[in-house]
């Protein structure tokens, strides 16, 4: 089942090799110092900027390079590596309109905090300001998206660069670097010099919170009734997943997960509430506008989870735990503000805290929204509903598989209806929304773990932003189980233009979008298709059955809509739980 | 919610792209700028930016975390919470017929301000201090009728040994 790239010699072999100072250029240094980073696989498309670093990667195989179709497909797919691997994922893409392909997927990673190095090619450095043929300033454009850049003036100072850019990416709030290398100092020798330690003046993320606040936290649990964990995206990145569980069992306070934070909690647990905010569950948002302590580990109060800010959690204490101090008060203000590293707090918290003792009806409450009110759905027998499908997928897998998905619908019902069990199982782009995002992020996921099973959900509008990398899954047998939940139609737009625009549907329909499964088999990828549940399960597992790259088209009906559903400036417990009700 | 202003001193690494850096971000997350002033520090290396800019406490909160984020940001110091000197430097030059030049003299004077330069019908008047100072400056000097008025925006420092 695993992807026909040539596998890397390890680390330990060849570190003597790239250790040795040697005079080399520009691109060698880049190559050995991303090797000296750890780096095993690159995602990249060649171009005149970037030529020289091409020419070093001709023959090498100490690390992987991955050609895509598209710049956009190299960005997604590094960051689907990262959020899957926990490494730095590394994009190479060359001056001008490379470098701009990439801007999407920088924006995608720096809002969801995924740890990227782009390293993008630039003009020759005396051609850099004169409109030269494939010019952009990308640090320029990048800077509001970036968690910092460099524009490399000096081959000398490559070595350094790289590797604080990696330091940067994958410290503190994770994000993306980008690097910025003209064709001269890609050209350029020097002798390299590799091992520098870090100097960075203004770089110093507080990893070790203050623990005199977390006296205050462990007092407001014992005194606490109605309490309520809402645990992020920062609890995966930091790895403090089992931290979590800890601090649960202790507590035992429920927990809502949001979009990131699936997979950081397990959702078999009985203190499980599901997601919070636009399509969270009844449950989740309901007990956080009724909570009297609300502890947020590791989110960032985004509008789809608060909903009408004035409103939220009007009764709730405020405890927010983040290691960017900058998003404790942005949004709502914090009683309790923690500044630290999940993991690290939760560590240190754990053995103060002590069951919530005055919560045991409190418990009693949620346990029976859970029951009373799940995320469901009306069956059909005779149309394949988009959310019967994710239960197909859900069941098949055991939860067990890597989950990616796209923007829109079928996104929703994937955070709904697959039930995810362990961290870094679910990529989704969460900040930026990012149509388009699923299908490469798989992609780099599959290279992150090639003998794990990878789903690649999709809608048939995203489907057709990246497509293209088909050919790369057929072309290196990347294993991914790409799925279209086709409705024909922009569904999460078409929901709201049904709901909030008065049925005035314009410009959704997507009648004459391609045969998926031609399009599959014409790029040498195998393709199946389903509209009714007795095929769906049997078109699915024969896709689980094959061990290379499967398209999977389930039908499915139109008018399917995401439920329940916070319009936009409502609090999050005026909800509409359509036909679900 | 009160919106005042503050001065901030942010301790800076001397990159290229760094006043970008710092300009963007206040213009993104949508923080005013009512001055900026850039110069060298006292440490090689290091460039100090003052920036006035107005908001409530929140946002002044914001402002300084958000500036810490950026790599090359090394300090960040609100001013404003303490006794502080806050001084701008405006030239202005004013029409200025021989027969006036006495009477705008006088007003220059009594401003502790200099005459600069003196052209055949118009001089430039140096003034420094802080911002009121100036403004009343300008006031005096309107009705002489002003040709063209540039100020440097406010440089500021802390008072006493902190």
């Amino acid at each position: 089942m695993s992807a026909h790239i040539p596998e890397v010699q390890s680390t330990e072999q060849l570190r003597e090799k790239w250790m040795k100072p040697e005079v080399i250029s520009g691109s060698e240094i880049l190559l050995r110092s991303l090797l000296l980073e750890g780096v095993e696989c690159v995602f990249g498309y060649p171009g005149g900027a970037v030529l020289y670093i091409y020419d070093a990667l001709y023959g090498f195989t100490d690390f992987k390079h991955l050609l895509t179709r598209h710049e956009q497909g190299a960005i997604h797919a590094a960051d689907g590596y990262a959020r899957a691997s926990g490494k730095v994922g590394v994009c190479i893409a060359t001056s001008g309109p490379g470098a701009t392909n990439t801007v999407t997927g920088i924006a995608t990673a720096f809002m969801d905090s995924v740890p990227l190095v782009v390293i993008t090619g630039n003009v020759v450095s005396s051609l850099i300001g004169t409109d030269a043929f494939q010019e952009a300033d990308i640090t320029g454009i990048t800077m509001p998206i970036t968690k910092h850049s460099y524009l490399v003036r000096n081959v000398e100072d490559l070595p350094r660069i790289i590797h604080e850019a990696f330091h940067i990416a994958n410290t503190g709030r994770k994000g993306p670097v980008l690097i910025d290398i003209p064709k001269d100092v890609s050209a350029n020798k020097t002798l390299f010099e590799p091992g520098q330690s870090i100097k960075l003046r203004g770089y110093n993320p507080t990893v070790v919170p203050n623990r005199l606040q977390l006296d205050k936290l462990a007092a407001a649990i014992q005194e606490a009734e109605r309490p309520v964990i809402i645990a992020g995206g920062g609890v995966v990145y930091s790895g403090g997943h089992e931290e979590l569980f800890e601090f649960v069992t202790r507590t035992e306070i429920p927990v809502t997960t949001t979009l990131l934070g699936l997979g950081a909690f397990p959702s078999g647990n009985e203190l499980w509430m599901g997601m919070p905010g636009m399509h969270g569950t009844y449950t989740s948002n309901q007990a956080i506008q009724q909570a009297d302590l609300l502890i947020n580990i590791g989110a960032r109060f985004d509008d789809r989870v608060t909903g009408k800010l004035n409103g939220f959690a009007p009764l709730a204490k405020i405890v927010h735990i983040d290691i960017d101090p900058a998003e404790i008060g942005k949004n709502v203000k914090a009683d309790i503000p923690i500044v630290g590293d999940v993991k690290t707090v939760l560590e240190m918290l754990n053995p103060l805290v002590g069951r919530s003792n005055k919560a045991d009806a409190w418990r009693t409450k949620v346990s029976q929204w859970k029951q009373d009110k799940p995320w469901k759905y009306i069956d059909s027998d005779t149309e394949l509903k988009p959310q019967w499908v994710i239960e197909l997928l859900n069941d098949t897998t055991s939860g067990e598989a890597i989950v990616t998905t796209d923007v829109g619908q079928h996104q929703m019902w994937a955070a709904q209806y697959y039930r995810f069990n362990q961290p870094r199982s679910w990529i989704t782009s969460g900040g930026l929304g990012t149509m388009g995002f699923g299908f490469p992020a798989a992609i780099g996921a599959q290279m992150a773990y090639p003998e794990r099973l990878v789903i690649s959900i999709n809608g048939d509008g995203g489907m057709q932003m990246c497509a293209q990398e088909l050919a790369i899954c057929a072309i290196n047998n990347i294993p991914v189980k790409i799925v279209v939940i086709n409705n024909q139609v922009l569904g999460m737009v078409r929901q709201w233009q049904e709901l909030i625009y008065e049925n005035r549907y314009s410009h959704i329909d997507l009648a004459g979008s391609p045969d998926f499964v031609k399009l599959a088999e014409a790029y040498g990828v195998k393709g199946l298709r389903a509209s009714n549940k007795e095929d769906a399960k049997q078109v699915w597992q024969e896709a689980l059955d094959t061990p290379g790259p499967v398209l999977v088209e389930f039908v499915v009906r139109k008018e399917e809509n995401v439920y329940p559903m916070v319009t936009q400036g409502s609090t999050i417990d005026q909800m509409l739980m359509g036909d679900s009700e | 919610m009160m919106m005042k202003s503050h001065a901030i001193s942010v301790l800076v690494n001397d990159q290229p792209g760094v006043l970008q850096r710092v300009s963007g971000l206040f213009g993104r997350r949508g923080f005013n700028i009512e001055s900026i002033t850039v110069g060298q520090s006292e440490e090689v290396g290091l460039s100090r930016m003052v920036i006035v800019t107005q908001g409530d406490d929140k946002t002044l909160e914001q402002i300084e975390k958000q500036l810490y984020k950026l790599i090359d940001v090394i300090k960040v110091v609100n001013l404003s919470s303490k006794p502080m000197v806050g001084r701008e430097l405006a030239l202005i030059k004013v029409k200025s017929e021989p027969a006036e030049r006495p009477e705008i003299m006088g007003v220059v004077e009594t401003f502790r301000a200099a005459v600069v330069d003196i052209g055949t019908n118009s001089m430039i008047v140096q003034v420094v201090g802080d911002t009121e100072k100036i403004n009343a400056m300008i006031e005096l000097l309107q009705p002489y009728g002003i040709r063209e008025l540039s100020r440097t925006g406010v440089t500021a420092m802390i008072r006493g040994n902190a």
